[in-house]
């Protein structure tokens, strides 16, 4: 007859021994857990641009109005490029012509009603081109809104619309921080970019980044630490659009300045 | 209790019944919270597998390489080697099927959106020779003198990287 005391001793042996060597076989990556935080999936879609790399051809643009069928000639597009000219005596001056959809070819900056402003080259402080696109928001504010249901998000993270479903009321438009959204000329429903989610659940990347020759736009897994595109994130100093929105925007920038808005 | 009473609140209860049938017969059965949540998850969940199948037409450089083995080494280790081939050629759809042959942008206002030459020294774009394209060869296509796989063939009067605005 077993008594108490030892009934206990055994059974503190028995789970013991059952415990350690599970434990043992887990090895702990501190990166992978911190990857998989907050999370159920393992996948989530981000985007990383170098504004370093960009020279404004334009390519992007192009290669997502064929991609996605993005209306060719009406002002609207998924993703643009903004040129950032900083004169000497601290203007700062953004154009983007069609989106830059044919790219920068011309010195003179588009002004709107102020016309084209053709800055002297001993002028300029400094030049660059910054790439933009829907940040894929983790607290997106233009599906928050969405009376319908008609715009969600998805598992890994893409910001998706449905056409049958949206009623045109365009408060995602009017929600969205950063102006990515627009309506469709022809369908009349809320438009923005898929992240090219035809062709990343195929295993290929967006049009824009297979279309960019000098590597300034890339798509990654935040999840998979091994991701290149993560290591970057991670590791080295990305800056982020309008945080203090609170959206926690999932489109990352090296190399980004401060009168990028 | 009086009829007066209970007749407004037999209108109500059918209004509701109403309201519930019509949502019923207009919600598709798949519409629900998705994994994002109450905030962020409501949708139709086939819309997701919609958007999936939509055609890709940009089937990038690893398509063409099958057939086009000996442009590709043409390309690849010249300074435009990190440029797509659809990129100029166009997107590939379903090529050679649909369509025969693409249609090549051979235009000189797709090679000045990198080689026009812009005064920004800290971009990218600075390293890029860069020509002014009102003043070199306006008349021109850019192609009758430099060799677009590799601009490194060229014939070297034609090709002046010092030409500026």
């Amino acid at each position: 007859m077993m008594n108490r005391r030892e009934f206990c001793k055994k059974t503190m042996i028995v789970a013991g021994g059952l415990i350690i060597p599970l434990s043992a076989l887990e090895v702990f990556n501190p990166r992978r857990l911190y990857a998989e935080k907050n999370d159920k999936g393992k996948v989530r879609w981000v985007f990383l641009v170098d504004v370093h790399k960009c020279v404004g051809c334009g390519f992007c643009v192009k290669a997502c109005k064929i991609e996605n069928d993005v209306t060719w000639d009406a002002n609207v597009t998924r993703t643009w490029v903004e040129r950032y000219v900083i004169t000497r005596d601290g203007q700062t001056l953004i154009d983007s012509p069609k989106g830059a959809r044919d790219g920068f070819t011309s010195q003179k900056i588009d002004q709107a009603h102020a016309g084209l402003k053709d800055v002297k080259p001993e002028d300029i402080a400094k030049g660059f081109f910054v790439p933009k696109l829907c940040n894929h928001c983790d607290n997106p504010p233009c599906v928050q809104v969405c009376p319908v249901g008609a715009t969600y998000q998805t598992q890994d993270g893409v910001v998706l619309v449905d056409r049958t479903w949206c009623i045109g009321c365009g408060y995602c438009v009017m929600g969205c921080p950063y102006g990515v959204r627009y309506f469709h000329p022809q369908l009349h429903v809320a438009e923005k970019c898929t992240l090219c989610y035809h062709r990343l659940s195929q295993g290929m990347k967006t049009a824009c980044v297979d279309a960019c020759p000098f590597g300034a736009r890339r798509v990654g897994n935040i999840r998979d630490p091994e991701d290149p595109v993560t290591k970057i994130i991670t590791t080295e100093q990305v800056n982020v659009l309008k945080e203090e929105f609170g959206t926690k925007p999932q489109v990352f920038y090296l190399g980004s300045s401060m009168e990028v808005k | 209790m009086k009829n007066h009473v209970w007749r407004p609140l037999f209108i109500v209860l059918a209004i509701v019944a109403g309201i519930l049938i019509t949502r019923t017969l207009l919600v598709p059965d798949d519409f629900g919270i998705g994994e994002r949540g109450y905030m962020y998850g409501w949708h139709r969940k086939s819309n997701e597998a919609e958007w999936k199948k939509y055609p890709v037409k940009y089937k990038t450089a690893t398509v063409c390489i099958e057939c086009h083995k000996d442009k590709y080494d043409d390309i690849k280790d010249s300074p435009h080697g990190s440029i797509s081939c659809e990129n100029c050629h166009g997107p590939n759809y379903d090529h050679p099927k649909d369509p025969l042959g693409l249609n090549i942008d051979r235009s000189r206002g797709l090679c000045i959106r990198c080689h026009a030459y812009l005064p920004y020294r800290d971009s990218a774009r600075a390293k890029i020779p860069g020509i002014d394209p009102v003043k070199h060869y306006p008349q021109a296509e850019c192609i009758m003198c430099h060799y677009p796989h590799d601009p490194t063939k060229s014939n070297p009067k034609h090709r002046n990287p010092e030409v500026k605005s």
